[in-house]
């Protein structure tokens, strides 16, 4: 597979504060991220570990503080945001917002908001088409046609997410960045967006970033999963991988807390404790000391880098591995 | 018999008036919230779960008509008497959580000081001791270093961060009655298990019920009490929650448990409910709205009004034909 985006070391810092609280707060903090073309890749985390940071550094939305990311090997973080919006990747790249309430023009009837991208970005002209491409882009993430004439405030959250998805999927970029696109929808019409976007990707070979915080979402539609922890990397794998083995422990507690209606009164254990501070983070402790359950001293004062731990996997942590049971048969 | 309910809808209809004529967003709707219950509602996108809740609100849009034979609040008929007071009532003891969170903030206002805003009009906190009071808030909802984002304005917080914002602000008012519309969607699994827990709790050892809007089976298995399912503007089931899950009697809900992703092993092995929500412009709704994506229907479903069949106590279903 080549890789159609390949980003490095991208890095996104806020000054916040002032005086005595003064900081600089580390939203994305040395993030390396490859995709290739036709691949879907996972980014799951934390609520507040940089997804959205990420998504809106790679769709060009936001300016990173440091690093670079190459579209096909142009280096398109180097083009300042002001020529990107003319530029010819532009339109090869589109995002799916993760609130679609705030995202959707609060002027424009459905049947306007995704005609509108088609309109700037395509260079189709013609009136009759550009509509004939919006109404196609709708009936797909199923939205009757009753609602082409509404405004954002008369339709239900899942009505709006999947305007957003239509206007996105409506120019068929090689690129799409979905900031949570699902979580506003029931099962059913999760379902027929996934097996949309199943189907783009096999049809048109695009590749997307899904950020999600549905993990079973992720497992079915994306081949590599990538887990991020205040603004870091922690764990990069293969799917299947990722979910019969994950190597790093905040891995491990977010597939320990998917609800489950067989363990209602039962509560599991939870992760404790709340996340450190973004703001000013140590520079050589791991960012999970502290709530890790098998944190040790080294760990407060070496910071693990990201190392392989099996074929296209890799976590962050002194301590990662394959589990107890297949070290044994490794040892022999 | 068992006390009075804490809320109580019965017989509730909405319409919208639009361009294109009459949007029958709600057909005729019952249900109760018990206090100490996590009552969950659960269906389809675009079913009436969030207009119901605005509705109990009384925030909904100038085009809306609402029809209620009654809604009774902690002993107070929400329909008669004086809309002012009814509303500072409500203000008062009923706490709702936006599906959208971002938008439902000031935007040009601090989050802690939204916080201390909501302590001060809703408490007897002082204002020297609201700042204090705001802070742990944010504690609580897993906010890190709340003393330094106290003074974040919401663009400068992640989307589960307005959302755990927004629940702060309403379990700050200490409400008879919380409504959370979609509260979690944009947390991660963990920190959604922290929030809530810290729900359930209140509910189990202070005054407060809760409605809890989801279309994660999964969750409303685990946090709720008992649970009401809606179709296009209908209640068409309403059970305790394990009873649901393990047997429901409508054909809607039973698809609608078969369609969860967990039970799947790719994406084509999705299933999906045939067919959309029928067109709610419609004058000829048919009288069961699921009727036509339905395999079960009868001759009576099209010439008999829907019963409301209990199937075992306090599973109520209603359909001519229930599994
Ligand atoms: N404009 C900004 N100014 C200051 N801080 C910001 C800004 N935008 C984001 N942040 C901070 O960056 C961090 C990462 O935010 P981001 O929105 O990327 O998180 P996320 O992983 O998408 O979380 P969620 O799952 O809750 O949406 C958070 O601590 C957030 O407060
Ligand atoms: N102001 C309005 N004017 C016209 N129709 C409206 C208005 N507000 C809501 N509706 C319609 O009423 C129906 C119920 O909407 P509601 O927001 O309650 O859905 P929901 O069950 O909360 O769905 P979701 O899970 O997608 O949030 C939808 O079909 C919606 O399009
Ligand atoms: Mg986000
Ligand atoms: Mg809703």
């Amino acid at each position: 597979m080549t890789a159609l985006v390949e980003a490095k070391g991208l890095k996104r810092f806020y000054k916040v504060g002032s005086g005595r609280t003064r900081g600089t707060l580390h939203a994305l903090d040395g993030v390396d991220l490859s995709i290739g073309t036709g691949e879907s890749v996972g980014l799951v985390g934390e609520s507040g570990c940089g997804k959205s940071t990420l998504a809106r550094v790679l769709a060009r939305l936001v300016e990173p503080t440091a690093g670079s990311i190459l579209f096909r090997g142009e280096d398109i973080a180097a083009i300042p945001l002001r020529r990107f919006v003319a530029s010819p990747v532009r339109p090869r790249i589109q995002m799916v917002f993760q609130d679609p309430t705030e995202s959707l023009n609060p002027h424009l009837t459905v049947g306007e908001a995704v005609a509108d991208p088609i309109r700037r970005l395509t260079g189709v002209r013609d009136t009759a088409e550009i509509d004939r491409r919006a109404h196609a882009a709708l009936e797909r993430v199923g939205l009757p046609e009753v609602l082409i004439g509404r405004y954002p405030h008369q339709l239900s959250g899942g009505q709006k997410a999947r305007v957003g998805i239509a206007r996105a999927i409506a120019v068929e970029p090689e690129l799409l960045i979905l900031d949570e696109p699902t979580s506003a929808l029931d099962v059913s019409v999760q379902a027929v967006v996934l097996k949309l976007l199943a189907d783009l990707r096999d049809r048109l070979g695009m590749s997307y970033v899904f950020v999600s915080h549905d993990l079973d979402v992720v497992r079915l539609l994306c081949e590599r999963v990538v887990v991020m922890y205040l603004g870091e990397v922690v764990e990069s794998a293969p799917a299947s991988a990722l979910f019969e083995a994950p190597a790093h422990p905040y891995t491990r507690a977010l597939i320990a807390a998917i609800p489950d209606p067989q363990r209602r009164g039962a509560r599991p254990p939870r992760l404790d404790g709340s996340p450190k501070s973004p703001i000013d983070p140590d520079p050589n402790a791991c960012r999970f000391y502290g709530r890790c359950p098998i944190g040790q001293p080294v760990c407060g004062t070496t910071k693990p880098p990201l190392k392989p731990v099996g074929a296209g996997h890799s976590a962050a942590c002194h301590f990662a591995g394959p589990p107890a049971e297949t070290l044994g048969s490794q040892g022999q | 018999m068992s006390a009075p309910p804490l809320l109580a809808v019965e017989g509730m209809s909405l319409d919208f008036r639009t361009r294109d004529g009459r949007v029958k967003a709600l057909d005729g709707i019952s249900f109760e919230v018990q206090r100490g219950e996590i009552l969950g509602i659960v269906g389809e996108s675009g079913s009436g779960k969030s207009v119901s809740a605005y509705a109990i609100m009384d925030l909904l849009d100038d085009n809306a008509e609402l029809g209620a034979a009654r809604l009774d609040f902690a002993g107070a008929d929400l329909l008669a008497g004086d809309r002012s007071a009814l509303r500072g009532m409500r203000g008062r003891e009923i706490s709702m959580i936006f599906q959208s969170p971002r938008t439902a903030l000031n935007p040009i206002r601090p989050v802690g000081k939204q916080i201390e805003d909501v302590l001060v009009r809703h408490g007897p906190v002082p204002r020297r001791q609201a700042k204090e009071k705001a802070i742990a808030a944010l504690r609580k909802v897993r906010i890190p270093d709340p003393e330094r984002r106290y003074d974040a304005y919401p663009f400068e917080l992640s989307g589960g961060m307005c959302q755990r914002v927004m629940i702060a602000m309403a379990l700050a008012c200490e409400p008879m009655l919380l409504i959370a519309d979609e509260p979690t969607t944009g947390l991660d699994v963990t920190t959604q298990a922290v929030i809530l827990d810290l729900v359930r709790d209140l509910v189990d050892h202070s005054r407060m019920a809760a409605i809890l809007i989801t279309h994660d089976l999964g969750l409303a298995g685990e946090y709720c009490d008992r649970v009401v399912v809606m179709h296009a503007g209908h209640v068409v089931e309403t059970a305790p929650v394990a009873d649901l899950l393990a047997r429901p009697a409508h054909p809607y809900s039973a698809r609608l448990i078969a369609a969860t992703p967990s039970s799947a092993s790719s994406v084509d092995g999705l299933a999906s409910i045939p067919g959309n929500l029928p067109n709610l412009l419609r004058d000829d709704l048919p009288l069961c709205r699921f009727r036509e994506r339905c395999d079960r229907a009868i001759a009576r479903c099209d010439s008999d009004p829907l019963p409301a069949t209990e199937v075992a106590p306090g599973h109520l279903v209603r359909c001519w034909r229930p599994l």
